[in-house]
């Protein structure tokens, strides 16, 4: 590494070679990375409803390429049979599917999208740092027209639509155009083990106070009460969020947690959601040592017995279900009142959207209504998936699934889902994330903890306009 | 690296008869277009980028050394680099200790087998590091193996979430890297030390010096290039620490465990603040060039 210091000739052959080396550099700084992709043509340009043809049989030979990351058991097994389903029923299109891990398509969609053939249909994350990025780069194409022709408006509630409405510019999220549409649903709650509620005298709690009495009794019967793991960052996030929407109004934490202008963390009700989430730290109601904890290794450990309670999304139900059976419980977080209108984070799984380049928008919207119509919900129920529309006609076996669908098919009817606070801002996820962890290791006070937000918010907020 | 360009400085001095010395760049030409294109052209986007404020996706904005400023102002990230730092000792100064130490007592000893231990020290190397950090990660947790230890030898007190503890996650992942990069600094200086002459120790015993004596007047001094070579692979290990955070801790809790590639990777990927992560990494290199150079530049006068 430092051999060329030895002579004066190896350093002169090295001033020479350097100059070599770098003159193509110097000519490519004259143009600013990112100039060299087309102009965002496609976003301005809504197609009519008239002019969209929603009769894919007729549209020719087409081969879509499509990204998703249903890669795990029963998303897996559900993606496959709905598209063999939807190559057997339209044998002129091909699917090309690139199946990737949530985290392996997020960091790869990206790039892919700036190239110049990009997948037709992608699973874009609903996040600002993803479909609302793409969408200001004009990498994403409306659907409202096709959501016209094909009527998933009337089929989707409005607050399961707006997760994946953006204005052109990508600036506002949950309104404006529609850029994707999701194929199952997702709602945060509490999973309780029936067992151990039994074991303990108890009934599945029906307020919230009766849910702290529970957590304490738990306690003080030597059980863990909560199941936490929050090594993955993100966890308490959602714990935080169903803490928070006892305390704070749902509009209130909807313009907080869609980063617009006009809310702020520095309320008093904030300040007691904060509170009562320290509160719980210092009861011990969460088993030890929970910043340490992984997030898989937690649920998993509640799967064991191991916690009476665990406040987690409905994603975890096939496998919570494998591991505990009929002991395994789900209830929307409780009100004050056994009948109070229900308030839960929750939302959509990734939308599927069509690329601003894609030269097939007509197959790709006909893929994507294939894959969330009526039948494919069915597919969704059957091979243990939370469908997003259509949830209350699904007959399922009472247990768990039924637990979780009746919870889903509830807080949609009622519109009491909020969204996720980490899609605030591009940032948001990791501020909240790092500011949680400090605020239940008693490294931060409430009020810091809100600080730390606050400042992330507003600045967004007011650079966003 | 650049040692074959300054061998192709070399022939000027002694100019080959009949032979005009500009063919030798010919000769370098293959390499060095491989070289360029894939290091030196990466390297020079790189720094173009860090001049941007960026998103990846949209038309970049000139920021000119904006994003440098931002660093230098960012106290998380100065931090990032104070952790980089404390890394530095278990990743380059730990092992490098318990490397001597090793590495004397098998060499001083001549044991038996000593192909089985060498084996056996140098065994985490073969392994890949997102491995070693799964593995590491279940003996961290609450109720992983380091805790079972602990509560089996009656220390329950002591028991925690490691990586989830604001005073120990640091030091945690750094006790990965200091067994991991152990062997190497091992595995180095063995073969540095079993080129001494044995004449060296024979004379320093004739003058009464004892086995630590002779390790200090013989043994450390033969081994200097050997240790120059081993701490500048472990200290730029330290510093570009991505794969044992990101599978451990993310960071975290809070940021205690941040470092400067994570942050790279975290701005470009996460937050898409394209220019910003360019210029942390365009600093992260020079910082390791920097302390890489300073080793070596000690080492050679050492040495001469």
């Amino acid at each position: 590494m430092t051999a060329s210091t030895r002579t004066p000739y190896g350093s002169r052959t090295l001033t020479v070679l350097a100059a070599v080396a770098l003159a193509p550099v110097v000519t490519l700084t004259a143009c600013a990375p990112g100039s060299s992709a087309p102009p965002p043509a496609a976003s301005s340009a809504q197609p009519s409803p008239s002019s969209v043809r929603t009769d894919a049989a007729a549209l020719g030979n087409v081969t879509l390429t499509v990204w998703d990351q249903e890669v795990r058991g029963g998303q897996a097994a559900q993606m496959k049979q709905l598209n063999a389903a939807f190559e057997a029923k339209y044998p002129n299109i091909k699917l090309n599917r690139v199946s990737r891990s949530f985290d392996d398509l997020n960091t790869t969609l990206r790039l892919a999208l700036s190239g110049n053939e990009p997948p037709d249909v992608v699973e874009a994350n609903n996040g600002r740092s993803s479909m609302g990025a793409f969408v200001k780069a004009g990498q994403l194409r409306p659907l409202d027209a096709y959501a016209e022709a094909y009527g998933w408006k009337e089929r989707y509630p409005d607050t399961v639509l707006r997760y994946s409405r953006y204005s052109a510019d990508g600036k506002l999220f949950g309104e404006g155009n529609l850029y994707g549409l999701p194929q199952v649903g997702e709602v945060v709650g509490l999973y309780y083990n029936a067992a151990k509620l039994t074991e303990l005298g108890l009934q599945p709690p029906k307020t919230w106070a009766e849910f702290e009495a529970a957590l304490a009794k738990a306690k003080a019967a030597g059980q863990v009460p909560l199941q936490l793991g929050n090594l993955d960052k993100w966890p308490a996030i959602h714990v935080f969020g169903t803490v928070q929407s006892r305390d704070v109004p749902a509009e209130q934490i909807g313009t907080l947690a869609f980063g617009r202008k006009g809310a702020s963390w520095n309320t008093p009700e904030n300040v007691k959601a904060a509170e009562h989430l320290v509160g719980w730290v210092d009861k011990g109601y969460f088993n030890k040592g929970f910043n340490g904890q992984g997030y898989d290794a937690a649920w998993q450990a509640f799967g064991k017995g191991e916690g009476v309670f665990l406040i987690a999304g409905t994603w975890l139900l096939a496998d919570l279900q494998q591991a505990l059976g009929e002991d395994l419980g789900f209830i929307l977080p409780p009100g004050a009142t056994p009948d109070a209108a229900p308030v839960a984070t929750g939302g959509t799984g990734l939308p599927f959207a069509i690329t601003a380049k894609s030269p097939n928008p007509d197959a790709a919207a006909a893929y994507i209504d294939f894959i969330t119509s009526a039948d494919a919900m069915k597919v969704l129920t059957d091979t243990g998936n939370l469908p997003v529309a259509d949830t209350a006609r699904q007959s399922v076996p009472a247990g768990p699934q039924q637990d979780v669908f009746t919870a889903f098919g509830t807080v949609t009817e009622r519109n009491g889902l909020v969204p996720y606070l980490d899609y605030a801002t591009p940032t948001f996820a990791d501020t909240l994330g790092a500011a949680l962890q400090d605020l239940m290791a008693a490294k931060a006070s409430p009020q810091e903890f809100l600080a730390t937000l606050e400042k992330d918010y507003k600045a967004f907020a007011e650079s966003n306009g | 690296m650049s040692s074959r360009v300054s061998e192709g400085g070399r022939t000027s001095t002694s100019r080959p008869p009949g032979e005009p010395r500009r063919v030798a760049y010919l000769y370098l030409l293959p390499a060095f277009v491989v070289y360029a294109a894939f290091l030196l052209y990466p390297i020079g986007r790189a720094v173009q980028f860090s001049l941007y404020d960026w998103d990846g996706l949209s038309v970049g904005r000139w920021a000119g050394l904006d994003n440098y400023a931002a660093i230098l102002a960012d106290e998380g990230l100065r931090a990032a680099f104070g952790h980089a730092l404390v890394l530095i000792g278990f990743y380059a100064v730990g092992p490098l200790v318990i490397g001597l130490a090793l590495a004397a007592i098998l060499n001083h000893a001549k044991v038996r087998g000593l192909g089985f231990f060498r084996t056996v020290v140098f065994l985490p190397q073969v392994i890949a590091m997102v491995v070693v950090a799964i593995a590491w990660r279940r003996v961290y947790a609450p109720d992983g193996t380091l805790n079972s230890l602990l509560g089996a030898l009656g220390l329950d007190s002591l028991t925690r979430g490691w990586l989830g503890d604001y005073a120990f996650a640091l030091p945690a992942v750094g006790v990965v890297g200091t067994w991991f990069e152990t062997g190497l600094v091992t595995v180095l200086l063995l073969a540095g030390m079993s080129r001494i002459p044995a004449d060296l120790y024979e004379a320093a015993r004739l003058d009464g010096a004892g086995a630590v004596r002779e390790f200090f007047a013989v043994t450390l001094p033969s081994v200097r290039g050997e240790i120059a070579v081993a701490l500048t692979l472990t200290v730029i290990a330290a510093l570009r620490t991505f794969d044992l955070v990101y599978v451990t801790t993310r960071g975290g809790p809070g940021t205690s465990t941040s470092v400067p590639s994570y942050e790279v990777y975290h701005r470009a990927f996460g937050l898409s603040q394209v220019g910003s992560a360019a210029a942390v990494g365009v600093t992260l290199t020079v910082v390791i060039f920097a302390i890489s150079f300073g080793i070596n530049r000690f080492a050679d006068r050492r040495v001469s």
